[in-house]
């Protein structure tokens, strides 16, 4: 990494921190745990970081450690979207929840 | 052109995540916002398998496979009440993930006889070190979120200076290797001292305080994540990291405020531990057991009654009881509400979630400072399985070891009924003077089986 590319990291490393807390302030306590495997699912981003470890063929190593860190992204990205959406379909406001 | 496409493909998943947490600030917005994260992440992934260096896919489409049918899997059959040790678990697979990228980054280098610029390897360190102790930490949370650990605190003596000179011993080597990059043995050093300080750093941590430490290995995992985008030179891990990070780190503080704890008496503390105890002070007089008929008479004949559920009521799976209690009693035109202590559970929004799955709207859940000021005009107050949290000390007595704490004032309202499965002491091993004044009734049982009972008596009042 040359140092250029290290400074336009730390831009977008402090604008995203910025954006982060401006926008998670927001998100009220009723709503922390979907927040928390949201950010869970979303930060499993790391995946695309896995799945070129994974498919390069660097070495045996590589690909070993590459397929497991793509398993364990996979299973974050899936399951953290899949479990926020079961619990914000919960989240009904009165009327709706009476009729149920 | 294909660079392009997939730096493109990362640009707009980027966005997309924003807006996606942006949509959670409210519960209607919600899931279209998850919705557009989810469609970001789609387009990182396939501008992904684009990437130029990506030889053979054998391995990909395997672990996308495995990956795949493992989370849907959890994400379709884990109950609500073990929500937290769920996302426990995916702390730990997220940041093993990133370790295990970490790891692979370094001996793909120094075994082809390359080099890593010190830049590189201070964030490449910055990633393995956070990935691996988060990786064991989380997996330690889990234990005893689970119960298969003990969920007290384990303290022994010279714990917190023993830890940090682990901790410095690790830094150490870290600070080494930026300087001098290169040693393998060293590197496999560190990360395995980093894999035992995560467990070391739990151990001390007991049930109750959960909630701070989830929302600190959230932003550990989300951080590991970032410095990974840093080592890859990849800007959405670094934008997806740095949220997932910051957004455990403000839960982490917001969890502390609402205990009026600092982070490092939550970390080194061993809160809740026979020690701390002690300091509680005698209480004298008697807790009064009142009858689950005359209890059942005065909510039907209340005007206001307040819930306040605590970690009890996941533990008893009392949701739908409480649902089907607070509807007979709405039936008889009796206003019903909740009250939520920010730390009521064992992570963040926990009952929040629970007395949603048994459709409670969320317009009944109020938070701390919107439902204390209606306690004193709250006939009954029913407090399910919770203690700490409305333990009047932390209001009154300036020595208990939880002064200062916000607490939910159901002592103010006319009259406080106390579901609990036995005598003993909460969690944390304080005696609680709620428990111990005029205005109180206890009602000892089951929590599930005593709410199911008032229905019915309720319905015979």
């Amino acid at each position: 990494m040359s140092s250029d590319a290290l400074i336009s990291a730390l831009y977008v490393f402090a604008l995203a921190a910025f954006l982060g807390y401006q926008v998670i302030s927001r998100v009220p306590p009723l709503l922390h745990t979907p927040l928390m495997s949201a950010t869970n699912a979303i930060s499993g981003i790391s995946l695309v970081g896995s799945i070129v470890t994974a498919g390069a063929r660097y070495n045996t190593v590589s690909t070993i450690l590459g397929f497991i860190a793509v398993v364990c992204s996979t299973t974050n990205v899936v399951g953290g979207f899949v479990i926020t959406d079961r619990m914000l379909k919960m989240f009904k406001r009165k009327e709706i929840a009476k009729k149920e | 052109m294909k660079t392009y496409f997939i730096e493109l493909s990362y640009l707009l998943a980027s966005i997309f995540f924003i807006l996606g947490l942006k949509g959670l600030s409210h519960p209607e917005t919600a899931k279209r916002g998850m919705h557009l994260a989810e469609f970001g992440m789609l387009m990182a992934i396939i501008g992904t398998l684009m990437h130029h260096e990506i030889v053979t896919y054998t391995w990909i489409l395997a672990g996308l496979a495995v990956g795949s049918v493992i989370g849907l899997a959890m994400g379709l059959w884990v109950p609500m009440t073990a929500m937290p040790q769920r996302t426990a678990l995916s702390h730990a697979f997220g940041a093993f993930a990133a370790a295990l990228v970490g790891i692979s980054e370094f001996y793909r280098v120094y075994s082809t006889g390359g080099h890593l610029e010190k830049i590189t390897m201070g964030a490449l360190g910055f990633e393995v070190m956070l990935g691996a102790l988060t990786t064991t930490g989380s997996l330690l949370a889990f234990a005893k979120l689970q119960g298969l650990v003990r969920g007290t605190p384990m303290t022994y003596k010279g714990q917190n200076i023993f830890n940090m000179a682990l901790l410095a011993v690790t830094i150490g080597i870290f600070g080494y290797l930026v300087v001098f990059p290169g040693s393998m043995p060293l590197f496999f050093t560190m990360v395995g001292l980093a894999f035992i300080f995560g467990l070391l750093l739990v151990m001390p941590i007991g049930s109750a305080d959960m909630p701070v430490v989830m929302s600190l290995l959230n932003s550990y995992a989300g951080l590991a994540s970032a410095a990974t985008g840093f080592v890859l030179s990849n800007k959405v891990l670094i934008i997806a990291g740095t949220l997932d990070g910051f957004s455990g780190f403000i839960l982490s503080i917001l969890m502390c405020r609402a205990m009026n704890r600092s982070m490092t008496n939550v970390l080194f503390g061993a809160f809740g531990s026979a020690t701390t105890a002690a300091t509680g002070g005698e209480q004298h007089g008697t807790m009064r057991e009142v009858g689950l008929e005359d209890i059942a008479t005065q909510l039907a004949y209340a005007n206001k009654v307040v819930f306040v559920p605590g970690y009890g009521l996941a533990t008893a799976q009392a949701q739908h009881a409480v649902r089907e209690l607070a509807d007979v009693l709405e039936k008889r035109g009796v206003t019903v509400k909740y009250g939520i202590h920010p730390v009521a559970g064992r992570m963040p929004g926990h009952m929040n979630v629970l007395l949603a799955e048994a459709n409670v709207p969320y317009s009944s859940l109020y938070e701390l400072e919107q439902i204390n000021p209606e306690f004193p005009s709250t006939d009954v107050a029913v407090v399910i399985g919770a203690n700490d949290v409305v333990n009047p000390d932390a209001r009154d007595n300036p020595g208990s070891p939880i002064a200062g704490m916000p607490i939910l004032e159901v002592d103010r309202s006319k009259s406080v009924v106390v579901l609990k499965r036995g005598q003993g002491k909460g969690f944390s091993g304080l005696e609680n003077p709620l428990f111990f004044k005029p205005v109180t009734g206890m009602l000892y049982g089951d929590a599930k089986d005593t709410l199911t009972r008032l229905v019915q008596a309720v319905q015979h009042a």
